[in-house]
């Protein structure tokens, strides 16, 4: 789950991570409010879950709260890569002399995380990963025993910081680790953490995701989840447990299991057709959630066929077969169904569904040849 | 022969008293094996499945009692990192885990723990394994498969079932088939089943299943560049998943331009390694 700038910057300043003073507005008006209180000049920043807000115009600097209230009325009008701004944030204008990067994230090859840094910072990092991804330093942190002190210390010679900045540098990299595991986060991130005209450090911008399995213990965390980012019928899937990703093409798709799903839509794809989804059931479905994901299926008007392909193991063919007849009686499809019935139950489920006017398969080849035969319209 | 379990396997299952936890006992013993002991904190001193099995307070009790030599996980997620260290502590040679959705720095504090000690775990988030015949561990349906020669290592679960019951539907067996679970962050990977299957004497070939997300892929074509004799055959789910988007498993994830199917089957056909199209393929591939 990804967290908005303002949503990380405060997480990061209650971990003893300066921030810019500023607040959040959803409307101008409260942005000139803010910008009174501020005084001088302030930065107004689109709240958006996407990269790149500054070169779409989603970043501007205002003179006077008159101006902060204009940019805001323009700010909060727009759409940054299809996504609406709803909100900006007003932060008092920071003096920049430099700019470092500063992130932790998990390191899967290494089975630990990593503490990033560059002197390099800003929103080139990505080109400077790239290009010399020598000046990145890397130090990865014991999980069991966390960052220590000298750790951020030789991060902060090795980007040559002057040694009058180790000091806020050492609580500034401590702050951030200790809002990267305390959250369960996967990245944690501050680009750019900066060197003011007046020699402070401060964090101007700040990233963070969270890690979605850890969301029971962090109740405070889940509710910031801003739903823009997902398809309404994502939405949708995960109120009944189902991890569903809509996709392009017309061939819906229903699964057990997630390799198994991926691996239906490949075999799709191999054999001429597009899968309009992603979609693993789960391990254990019974016929109410099999139903949900019937409706969530055919809500998409593109879907000209759907593929059943379940592979029974914990789950049990039967109730997958009561699924489906279920929503057939509540949605009355008028798309051709494909189904593949195999493992637990695999005979009860195909009599359950003999005088259901569906296409059967025995093979996953045959179940994906039918499927995408049945799309095209015979 | 065959890897990691065997009829010498005796079974202790945390988690006994849930409803997971009791079905698939159930089914584990119905095929034959040696599940000794359960565990569930203060339920210590009860029986369960028909006074066949009795229940500890703690893996360490459990393990004194019976002679434990293996444990598997069915534990909720929140409780699950606590278990494999429980498990760790008391004895056990080898842990399971098989819930689903362990929070990733669990488990990166769980693998740093484990790699300090000299015992293995397989998962989580995955089916456990079986060695056909003789003993399953976790929830691998057990009449899929028959005991033969090939040894089959996966990241998924029913993506699995499906290439073992391919197989035996062309007559092929298997030595042991080992889910090894769809997380970033697990106990045991491809390098360490490969390098197994390489030294057990009953298996003659070997079926590695893959999918997006990470580099552990690249890192078994490596493995079996340099060090395997016996012919490997995979297959990798996710060819056509878009990137930024978890399929799924937390590990399937295209992120930055790496853990990408394509990558990974050039990889695996650099070393060797005949790549799939699809599931059914594989056993064709085999022959």
């Amino acid at each position: 789950m990804k967290l908005h700038e303002y949503q990380s910057k405060q997480i990061f300043a209650k971990y003893g991570v300066p921030i810019p003073k500023g607040r959040v507005a959803a409307t101008a008006r409260e942005a000139r409010q803010i910008a009174e209180e501020l005084g001088g000049r302030v930065v107004i920043k689109s709240q958006v879950l996407v990269g790149g807000r500054g070169k779409a115009g989603g970043i501007k600097l205002a003179k006077t709260p008159q101006e902060a209230e204009e940019l805001a009325t323009h700010i909060l009008a727009m759409e940054i890569k299809g996504l609406p701004v709803r909100k900006v944030l007003v932060d008092e204008a920071a003096n920049i002399e430099k700019e470092i990067y500063l992130g932790i994230t998990n390191d899967r090859a290494a089975r630990k995380p990593v503490m990033m840094c560059s002197a390099a910072g800003g929103v080139e990092i990505e080109e400077v990963a790239r290009l010399t991804p020598e000046k990145i330093i890397k130090v990865h942190i014991d999980p069991l025993l966390g960052l220590r002190d000298y750790q951020a210390r030789d991060i902060a010679a090795s980007i040559d910081l002057p040694r009058e900045h180790w000091r806020a540098f050492l609580q500034i990299a401590m702050g951030l680790w200790k809002a990267y595991q305390e959250c369960d986060a996967t990245l944690a991130e501050i680009n750019p953490l900066v060197i003011t005209g007046s020699n402070q450090l401060i964090a101007v911008d700040g990233k963070m995701l969270i890690d979605d399995n850890a969301l029971f213990r962090h109740t405070d965390l889940a509710e910031m989840r801003d739903l823009d980012v997902e398809a309404p019928s994502e939405i949708e899937a995960r109120k009944y447990g189902l991890s569903f990703i809509k996709l392009d093409g017309n061939i819906g798709c229903m699964v057990n299991g997630a390799g198994l799903a991926m691996t239906s839509m490949d075999i799709i794809k191999l054999f001429g057709g597009e899968p309009a989804n992603f979609l693993d059931i789960g391990g254990g479905a019974g016929a109410d959630k099999v139903s949900a994901a019937m409706r969530i299926i055919l809500s998409d008007p593109n879907v000209k066929a759907i593929l059943f392909n379940i592979f029974g193991g914990i789950t049990r063919c039967d109730e997958v077969a009561k699924g489906i007849l279920i929503a057939m009686d509540e949605v009355k499809p008028k798309v051709p169904m494909v189904v593949r019935l195999v493992g637990t139950n695999a005979e009860e489920g195909r009599q359950l569904l003999a005088n259901a006017n569906m296409i059967t398969a025995e093979t996953l080849a045959d179940a994906a040849q039918k499927a995408v035969a049945a799309a095209k319209g015979g | 022969m065959s890897i990691l379990i065997n009829k010498n396997t005796r079974l202790v299952v945390q988690g006994i008293t849930g409803n997971e936890g009791l079905f698939h006992t159930q089914q584990m013993m119905a095929y034959g094996t040696n599940v000794v002991a359960g565990v569930t904190p203060s339920k210590g001193g009860e029986w369960v499945l028909d006074g066949k099995i009795p229940v500890f307070d703690s893996v360490k009790i459990a393990v004194e009692a019976t002679g434990a030599n293996t444990s598997v996980i069915f534990v909720p997620a929140r409780f699950s990192a606590d278990a494999i260290f429980e498990a760790a502590d008391s004895g056990v040679s080898f842990i399971v885990c098989i819930t689903e959705g362990v929070p990733v720095q669990d488990m990166m504090r769980v693998r740093n723990y484990l790699d300090q000690k000299k015992v293995r775990l397989l998962g989580p988030n995955c089916p456990g394994l079986i060695t056909p015949g003789e003993c399953k561990v976790g929830i691998i349906p057990g009449n899929i498969s028959i005991p033969g020669n090939v040894g089959v290592v996966s990241r998924s679960g029913t993506l699995t079932y499906e290439v073992v019951y391919a197989l035996k539907l062309l007559g092929l067996g298997v030595s042991t088939c080992v889910g090894i679970g769809g997380d970033p962050i697990n106990g045991t990977n491809f390098i360490d089943c490969l390098g197994m299957f390489e030294a057990d004497p009953k298996t003659e070939k070997v079926v590695m299943i893959g999918e997006i997300g990470g580099t552990d892929e690249e890192k078994a074509a490596e493995f079996i560049s340099n060090r395997m004799t016996k012919p490997v055959v995979s297959f990798i789910a996710g060819q056509t998943a878009p990137p930024g988007k978890r399929m799924g498993h937390a590990g399937a994830i295209v992120e930055g331009g790496s853990g990408l199917a394509a990558d990974k089957v050039k990889a695996l056909q650099d070393a060797g390694v005949k790549v799939a199209k699809h599931p059914e393929e594989i056993p064709l591939l085999l022959k």
